[in-house]
């Protein structure tokens, strides 16, 4: 990698606004988004029952009556947008997370939320016996209780990164602890579905899943993407960040108060898809070969991998129900392993 | 690579930095070494304590005196107390220290070797394999026992390091950053088959969550026996890598320029992490806890030096591990709370209490 001025600047006349543009990470957008788009043909047309193209756009437009109808509009497309922005929440909160943390395995666990969503949903599960809802409020409340939790714990006249993941480490053994205890000592059908939610799924989510996770990303990418800038700075250390003027404690807390609902949204809606936040950053810093966390690369990359992942786990085990956390893992680690070979083979680090 | 670039300032920072501004006289640091061997053998006797313990405690409590009979093999004892004693109890313990030795050194090498406060031992992909190879047997086989396990653990453990290590040392360098992602992209792949495994086959999970909690109940002579080469071979092979390790741990370019091999070092460093994480998973199951929190303890007692970081590794993690068995099987009136949750929920707060009190060294 060379400097970190790269790429071509866009100036308006008179230099009012200047934006640097960098060829290869619009291209690798651009091929994301034929990705998804391709992906979202396949997603709406093939299935259990077979619709044609022309029927899926007569569909969109609202024109088509029965069972089309149903199907397009009722079953595959809201499960499709959650799979995306799903997707996308998890990539943007995971490329935060690996920034904040500078570490490349860094995600939403290292604050202990994947933890804690868990054992809220645990919880509910087996104990309360709560209704999806139910799980789903569990497993926000855990969520939030633990990484909140984490960051009071790690703050001594500010958070250090280090000192953050430390406490995330101990605060995520001892809810794994109580999680492993849980699933234990359940019955084994609870724990089967305790087992299923962790492993996070998109079957049967309908409009007001879209509703949900649509308005937090509608909300939350634009200030993640504003706040994102500082992140690049951030990675230096804290001494150079606040030597080139960030006020690093805040720029800190609210990347993570963006990363954790995200998060947090994502979780309530499809369960914890853990590895969508590892990867997709690491993908996409890869495919556009540029130095910083590159949010909105990472955002379509997650967005594509959860679709993508999503359609592959419906159509491959086509009579068995496989949840996307399992088809995304698999899919997304063997591409990464690829891509890692890939780039170290030829020379690249 | 990339994040070298954005981590390299803050490093030669941490570097240069001198950890106490005052010169430090040569009484001061003949005392603090003194502290920290007085440390290391205060460690060792909590070890024998609880070790003995281990074989005191349990559904039926033997006096200790009994022990000591059975154990010298004084006639006229107890039969039933020579079975529990010599069947039970201390392949048990024996067990317990064996993974706990392991899963400290496994740890403290791994952090000196990536550098990096996320990578436990089972970031080569061991956990996980071992899980794989379970699973697959549990499913497939019928394997019910720790006896039947441990040999499916090693195979799946050595597979899959070979896979992280094949992917992880493509191109010219041997890099830890190249390890770490490689080992999680591995973990991942193989993670998504034991979960689906696990979906579709109700049996086999269930059988299968009580290996993933990790335990030390029923692991008898059997299971030391076929672990206690690997971890002996590991062991030995951690102790000769101990001084171009410790160059390491001072970054690649002090080490070079102290004459280090870092490739030779680094693929030492992870046959050793891959023969003792195997080991520890094979004989106790995934105890991720232990092999992460451990180093990072010794580290918060004694600072950034590898060599007392290794050696309190070794002694403070079968504290824990014999220590947390020994309350699993106490606080319980019937049955046992396995070691791998008490591990957790024990040594979780004193890690917390520590890190949020100590100055934080950095890797």
């Amino acid at each position: 990698m060379t400097g970190v001025v790269s790429g071509r600047a866009l100036r308006t006349p008179g230099e009012r606004i200047a934006l640097r543009v960098l060829p290869r990470a619009v291209l690798v957008c651009a091929v994301l988004v034929a990705v998804l788009a391709a992906t979202a043909v396949v997603g709406l047309t093939v299935g259990d029952f077979d619709v044609p193209l022309a029927d899926v756009l007569a569909a969109l437009r609202g024109e088509a009556t029965g069972r089309a109808r149903f199907i397009v509009t009722g079953l595959r497309l809201p499960r499709l947008l959650v799979a995306m922005l799903v997707g996308a929440a998890l990539a943007v909160a995971g490329a935060i997370f690996q920034g904040l943390s500078r570490n490349p395995l860094g995600s939403p666990d290292i604050i202990g939320f994947t933890a804690g969503s868990a054992t809220g949903a645990l919880l509910v599960l087996l104990v309360g016996r709560g209704g999806t809802a139910g799980i789903a409020a569990g497993a926000v409340f855990g969520g939030f209780a633990a990484a909140v939790l984490v960051y009071l714990l790690s703050y001594r006249r500010g958070v250090s990164g280090f000192r953050l993941i430390l406490v995330g480490i101990g605060v995520s053994a001892m809810l794994g602890g109580v999680n492993a205890y849980l699933v234990t000592r359940a019955q084994l059908r609870d724990a089967q579905a305790a087992q299923l939610w962790l492993t996070g799924s998109v079957n049967g989510r309908g409009w007001d899943h879209v509703t949900l996770i649509g308005l937090t990303v509608l909300v939350l990418l634009p200030f993640a993407v504003l706040l994102g800038r500082a992140l690049p700075q951030l990675e230096l250390g804290d001494e150079v960040a606040r030597a080139r003027g960030l006020v690093v404690e805040r720029s800190r807390a609210l990347l993570m108060l963006v990363g954790i609902g995200l998060t947090a949204v994502a979780t309530a809606v499809a369960g914890p898809i853990a590895f969508v936040a590892l990867a997709a950053p690491q993908i996409a810093r890869r495919l556009t070969r540029t130095p910083g966390p590159g949010l909105v690369p990472a955002a379509l990359t997650g967005a594509a991998l959860l679709t993508v992942g999503d359609v592959a786990a419906q159509r491959l085990f086509a009579p068995v129900p496989i949840p996307v956390g399992v088809a995304t893992a698999a899919l997304g680690g063997i591409y990464l392993a690829w891509l890692l070979a890939r780039q170290w083979r030829s020379g690249r680090g | 690579m990339s994040e070298q670039n954005g981590r390299v300032p803050a490093a030669v920072a941490d570097r240069i930095a001198p950890a106490d501004p005052g010169e430090e006289t040569a009484a001061a640091r003949r005392r603090r070494a003194l502290l920290r061997v007085v440390g290391l053998v205060v460690a060792a006797v909590v070890l024998v304590v609880l070790a003995a313990l281990s074989i005191r405690v349990g559904v039926r409590s033997i006096p200790l005196g009994t022990v000591r009979d059975v154990l010298l093999g004084t006639p006229g004892t107890d039969p039933d107390a020579v079975r529990i004693v010599l069947g039970l109890r201390v392949p048990r313990t024996l067990v317990g220290i064996v993974a706990g030795v392991c899963l400290g050194l496994a740890g403290a090498i791994m952090q000196g070797l990536t550098r990096n406060p996320l990578a436990d031992p089972g970031l080569f992909g061991v956990d996980i394999g071992a899980a794989l190879a379970i699973v697959l047997a549990i499913s497939l086989l019928g394997v019910r026992t720790p006896d039947g396990y441990v040999w499916f653990a090693f195979v799946g453990a050595g597979v899959a390091a070979v896979l992280v290590y094949l992917l992880g040392s493509t191109g010219r360098s041997v890099a830890p950053e190249k390890m770490v992602l490689a080992g999680a992209a591995v973990s991942v792949t193989l993670g998504a088959i034991v979960s689906g495994v696990l979906i579709l086959d109700g049996v086999t999970f269930d059988v299968y969550r009580f290996w993933a909690v990790g335990s030390l109940a029923g692991r008898g002579p059997d299971v030391l026996v076929a672990v206690l080469p690997f971890a002996v071979a590991g062991v030995l092979l951690a102790v000769a890598l101990a001084r171009p390790l410790n160059s390491l741990a001072l970054g690649e370019d002090v080490a070079s320029a102290l004459g280090v091999n870092l490739a030779l070092t680094r693929t030492g460093a992870a046959i050793a992490v891959t023969l003792l994480a195997g080991a520890a998973t094979a004989a106790a199951g995934p105890i991720v806890f232990v092999g992460l929190a451990v180093p990072h303890l010794a580290r918060l007692l004694v600072g950034p030096d590898q060599r007392w970081v290794v050696g309190y590794s070794l002694l403070l993690a079968p504290v824990l591990l014999v220590g947390a068995d020994v309350l699993g099987r106490v606080v319980s009136g019937t049955g046992e709370i396995e070691v791998g949750i008490v591990t957790a929920v024990l040594g979780a707060p004193v890690f917390l209490a520590l890190a949020r009190r100590r100055r934080v060294a950095q890797l």
